[in-house]
């Protein structure tokens, strides 16, 4: 029986991400968010010369911001407007009443954000890999854990953020806290200044804004460089990693919480 | 156990409002039960919670012996819902939108005879916010069956319909039901359920006032026998007839009775003796809209006691 319901979901997420893959590619606004957004943002910070005296080489450098702005934007940001969308014209709930676990429900609906988001971060890996001198990763588990982790972690937080965003427009507005916080996390984490300009205070209170266990753990991953600027081997990346790991794992149970508290799966009447 | 949906007692509440309060039915294999009701009687807010989407505040639910909202696995794949509003997104096509349902499904029909049914197959290719009200509620009727369902919930299934079109839903849906399909149905629409009803209720703020078949229900009114007497007969004279006597305006006269033969027969007799022209006389049964009308024009009885 369990067995049969495991080959069974698959297949109805599929059908799920293979509608709103063809909504995504409908959407002119959400296209532009999922493809352009990222990458001109990232150009345009390099451009400006954003992260030149930070602690990363280039290669890295633009992999962990790419990274970054391709969580916040096209899963998060893209995901509530997909949420509240579906929620307020009712397909949610009418997804709700058919075979379809909640669970299956949302994982559908964020799939083509999430592929879009995943496939971006490792086209740009090989690009910087190819042409800034991106060295091999000191540490490739980490690496990969830090994308999936931050992808699990903002697909959460952008439900979660549904319960607060009235309609799709709103979404604009409801979701600066959180872009605002990561954007933070971006500058004080070591990414863009040096770790050692950033004061101790500040540090201390962006650790655990969400976006930061995801950078600590791709620039340690890439370079082997802790959130404190020391460069550590493979085996010590480990011992290093255990904080961030903690701080996503925080927030991914968080998020679970919220989304099972306050998640709401029709408009409110 | 022939009962597919039984449900007992079933409470449900939005904050202090008492939405449903107390509603127990049960619906046999093949059989379609309609809960017929004035908007806001509590008729979606109890097909909701039979169909799983909500747990109810109180009573119990078995749909097809499991409890549709934590057995919702068990019982899912074998009903089908049709809801109050469609909730499809605008830029999928009528293809992909039923594609995408079948994808969701244990063992679907084939997405074109699913749309064949409906009578949408000229409008595969158009995107639903191009299609009419009552199209995509043949879209959403599609949908409904598209899982070959046991059960089917129905809600408000015709509304927003041309006559023909609802002469079509009439007739998918009395072919499912020859198919042996149960279905659970709620309309406003009293001459669909007369049509299609095996048995029905009738919700009225919350509660179930009558239940039973067309003819049961309909029981429960008065049969209506009228005539005017001729001006040079005083009312005074009338005999004394079973039933309630109800005097409109002039010399019309109508008797409320629950038994028609014998009221006709004493009025006819005196009639013949006393040789008086009854003019405009009819005698005729309650309608169901008659009952319905009963119903909803009832006072707000027992509210305060619900309050307390």
């Amino acid at each position: 029986m369990r067995a049969l319901t495991t080959t069974g979901a698959p297949r109805r997420v599929r059908a799920i991400a293979t509608a709103e893959l063809r909504l995504l590619v409908r959407n002119r606004t959400a296209m532009f968010t999922a493809l352009a957004l990222p990458l001109i943002t990232v150009a345009g910070l390099s451009a400006i010369g954003f992260g030149e005296n930070g602690d990363l080489p280039l290669g890295a450098l633009v992999v962990t911001m790419l990274a970054g702005f391709t969580l916040l934007y096209v899963v998060y940001y893209n995901l509530v407007s997909a949420y509240v969308a579906r929620r307020e014209d009712l397909v949610l709930k009418r997804l709700r009443v058919g075979e379809l676990t909640d669970a299956e429900i949302l994982a559908g609906t964020a799939l083509p954000s999430v592929v879009v988001a995943v496939t971006q971060v490792v086209l740009t890996a090989v690009v910087a890999a190819l042409a800034l001198g991106l060295d091999m990763p000191a540490n490739a588990l980490l690496v990969v854990v830090a994308v999936v982790g931050g992808v699990v972690m903002f697909v959460l937080l952008a439900a979660a953020s549904t319960a607060f965003t009235r309609n799709v427009e709103m979404a604009q507005v409801s979701t600066l806290p959180v872009l605002f916080l990561c954007m933070g996390s971006l500058i004080f984490s070591g990414v863009v200044v040096p770790a050692d300009s950033v004061p101790d205070a500040v540090q201390d209170v962006f650790q655990f804004v969400p976006l930061t266990p995801v950078l600590d753990l791709l620039q340690l991953g890439l370079t082997g460089r802790t959130a404190d600027g020391d460069t550590v081997g493979f085996g010590a990346s480990f011992s290093a990693a255990a904080f961030p790991l903690i701080i996503m794992g925080l927030w991914i149970v968080n998020g679970i919480a919220a989304l099972r508290r306050w998640f709401r799966w029709e408009p409110r009447t | 156990m022939a009962e597919v949906v039984e449900v007992s007692d079933v409470r449900r509440s939005y904050g202090d409002y008492e939405a449903v309060r107390g509603v127990t039915f049960s619906v046999a294999r093949g059989e379609l039960f309609a809960l017929l009701g004035t908007n806001g009687a509590g008729k979606t807010s109890t097909l909701e919670v039979v169909e799983g989407l909500a747990r109810p505040s109180g009573g119990r639910i078995r749909v097809l012996g499991h409890d549709p909202y934590a057995g919702r696995a068990s019982v899912r794949p074998r009903i089908g819902v049709m809801l109050q509003q469609g909730g499809f997104p605008a830029d999928l096509t009528v293809t992909e939108t039923a594609a995408m349902w079948a994808g969701t499904l244990t063992a679907p029909r084939p997405v074109a005879e699913a749309l064949e049914l409906v009578d949408l197959t000229h409008r595969a290719g158009v995107t639903v916010k191009q299609l009419s009200g009552g199209e995509k509620r043949r879209l959403d009727l599609a949908l409904a069956v598209l899982g070959r369902p046991e059960v089917l919930f129905l809600d408000e299934p015709t509304t927003g319909l041309d006559p023909e079109s609802r002469r079509n839903t009439w007739a998918l849906v009395r072919t499912l039901l020859d198919d042996g399909v149960t279905v659970l149905l709620t309309t406003h629409y009293l001459d669909e359920a007369e049509e299609l009803a095996d048995r029905l209720a009738i919700m009225h703020r919350g509660r179930l006032v009558r239940t039973g078949t067309v003819a049961e229900v309909v029981a429960s009114q008065p049969a209506t026998v009228s005539f005017a007497l001729p001006p040079s007969v005083p009312r005074e004279r009338l005999p004394e007839l079973a039933g309630a006597l109800v005097v409109d305006d002039g010399n019309r006269v109508e008797v409320h009775t629950d038994t028609m033969q014998a009221t006709l027969t004493g009025l006819l007799l005196w009639a013949r003796d006393h040789d008086v022209e009854l003019r405009e006389l009819s005698a005729r049964p309650a309608s169901l809209e008659q009952a319905f009308l009963a119903v909803a024009s009832s006072p707000e009885e027992r509210d305060v006691e619900v309050a307390a």
